[in-house]
């Protein structure tokens, strides 16, 4: 890849000195817009959830991590981290840590990744890792504005850009560079509806078609309506344990294989090439080799498609197409369930939802769920591994985990 | 707009498209940048005025306005690549049908956006096509 330059070493190094961490419970909220829930309820439904599925007990429990993007924007209210451990009956008795993670879209992702690093060094062995968004409180325009949040103010915001605006120029550029269709981008859509009438939390469980897209009102060229994920309230949550007591707690643990995080320039403009999300690139790399895999092992992805121009440069970017044809691969069917290599079993961003603190952990409980063989309708048959890969912004920040069935 | 000092604090880099160059490497950076991305510690950054011309590297033509932008929708929203090097985001004002991937423009200095609480207007740049 010129121009990067990844440390692919990195992994290898750090993994020796680490502990095998294990997924033993997980819990989805309904993500839709969740009028009678506030974000205490809906975080503390995930946790309980979460911690019910996996037979540990709330003493058992030595740190909570909480992705949230903006509960100052959406909800008036920070230190979520404090809050959520009190409604959860963790302070007052237990006293038990909380700390929350902000790396916009990708809080949640984050939020894990802390999560598992705290299990892997030793430090703590029960750790909840929980996402939640409340963003229907405030009218769309205000949900808008904290979401532009995510971009550079500065640079980008006060020039008039608004985050579909930044991935239309993403899609403008990939469409003139290779051929990319909006009818391909419309596919994109399509399944991931198709794939939310298969999944009980959908936000949206009705199918779409092409027409439905491209007749949708245009938001920013080429960009329709249809083609941007939605405004969402959820909350998701999962339990860790080491994984050489994980079965003391669940009969299927699932088993993390890889941790990745990359950075890249906080506007869209700034980077190398916008068609790619080098962070994307850079943090795929690095999972690869640190669970010593190769896209063609991964069975199933849950990716990241705020836009539908942003799961056709993900497939790229992941290597699950060659760069250019995510929109060809899209329409021939290739990431549909039973397809190649199945994206978005959930129903994605687009049409599970996007509660942007919890996307991270929602794609994360999407592959435990597939891996255990749990996912009904929608299951991806004899999957082994299962990748997730979270956004923050337009690609300045992309986290990725590998999760396997097998220790 | 969400900040009056943050956008005043700037008004010679938006005004003027004063930005900085780095002696070490010579990578010229818009906004300016105190620390060279290349040459970090070792760099050293020198204020530089670019010239104002570029290409775009895409663009949008945007229906659904950012705050404080709603009464110039739709409007077109390009990343524009100075012919120095860097690259920025700004509104090229004019026919969208002239515009293109690759379409040469020139900065020009027009009204940005209002705060409609404090009545504030900005100004800034914007481009426009060059004549071919
Ligand atoms: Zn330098």
């Amino acid at each position: 890849m010129p121009g990067i330059k990844a440390r692919s070493d990195w992994p290898e190094n750090g993994v020796d000195i680490m502990r095998d961490v294990a997924i033993i419970g997980v819990k989805n909220t309904k993500f839709g817009e969740l009028w009678e829930c506030s974000l205490r309820d809906i975080v503390v439904e995930a946790g309980i959830g979460a911690i019910q599925d996996s037979s540990v007990s709330g003493k058992d429990i030595d740190a909570l991590y909480i992705g949230n993007m903006s509960g100052g924007r959406f909800i008036d209210q920070e230190h979520i981290g404090a809050l959520i451990a009190d409604y959860s009956g963790l302070s007052r008795n237990l006293h038990v840590p909380a700390t929350r993670v902000e790396a916009a879209c990708a809080s949640g992702g984050l939020a894990l990744r802390q999560a598992i690093m705290s299990v892997a060094s030793g430090y703590s062995d029960i750790v909840v890792a929980a996402g939640a968004e409340k963003m229907t409180d405030v009218g769309s325009d205000e949900a808008s504005s904290a979401l532009a949040a995510a971009a550079d103010r500065e640079w980008e915001g006060m020039a008039g850009a608004t985050f579909p605006g930044l991935y239309a120029m993403i899609a403008r550029l990939h469409m003139h560079r290779y051929g990319t269709t909006s009818e391909q981008l419309a596919e994109v859509a399509v399944k991931n509806h198709r794939n939310g009438c298969l999944n009980p939390i959908a936000q949206y469980k009705h199918a779409i078609t092409v027409d439905d897209v491209l007749n949708s009102i245009m938001v920013a060229d080429p960009l329709h309506i249809f083609d941007c994920s939605p405004i969402t309230d959820g909350a998701s949550a999962l339990v860790l344990a080491p994984a050489e007591i994980a079965r003391k707690y669940s009969d299927t643990p699932i088993y993390i294989k890889a941790i990745a995080q990359a950075s890249d320039t906080i506007a869209l403009h700034d980077r190398r090439d916008i068609t790619t999300l080098d962070a994307s690139v850079v943090a795929a790399k690095r999972a690869y080799s640190m669970a010593k895999l190769a896209p063609e092992d991964i069975d199933l992805v849950e990716v990241h498609d705020c836009f539908t121009i942003a799961e056709i440069c993900a497939i790229e970017d992941l290597g699950f197409a060659e760069k250019g044809k995510g929109g060809v691969v899209t329409e021939n069917g290739e990431t549909a369930i039973g397809g190649r290599i199945p994206v978005n079993t959930s129903g994605g961003l687009k049409a599970c939802g996007h509660p942007v603190g919890a996307t991270g952990i929602k794609q994360a409980v999407e592959i435990v769920t597939q891996l255990r063989g749990d996912a009904g309708k929608r299951q991806v048959e004899g999957a082994e591994y299962g990748m997730t890969h979270n956004v923050g912004g337009s690609g300045a920040t992309a986290v990725i985990h590998i999760l396997s069935r097998e220790r | 707009m969400s900040s009056v000092p943050r956008f005043w604090r700037n008004i010679g880099v938006r005004y003027n498209l004063e930005g900085t160059r780095c002696k070490e490497c010579e990578e010229y950076f818009y906004p300016p940048r105190n620390v060279c991305v290349n040459c970090r510690r070792m760099g050293e950054l020198e204020p530089y005025k670019f010239k104002g011309t570029g290409e775009i590297v895409s663009y949008t033509l945007i229906h659904t306005a950012a705050k404080g932008f709603e009464d110039q929708a739709p409007y077109t929203l390009a990343i524009i690549k100075l012919d120095e090097g860097p690259c920025l985001t700004s509104q090229v004002i004019g026919d969208i049908d002239k515009i293109q991937i690759g379409t040469r423009v020139k900065s020009v200095f027009r009204k940005l956006g209002e705060d409609g609480e404090r009545g504030m207007i900005y100004y800034g740049t914007k481009f426009v096509p060059l004549d071919p």
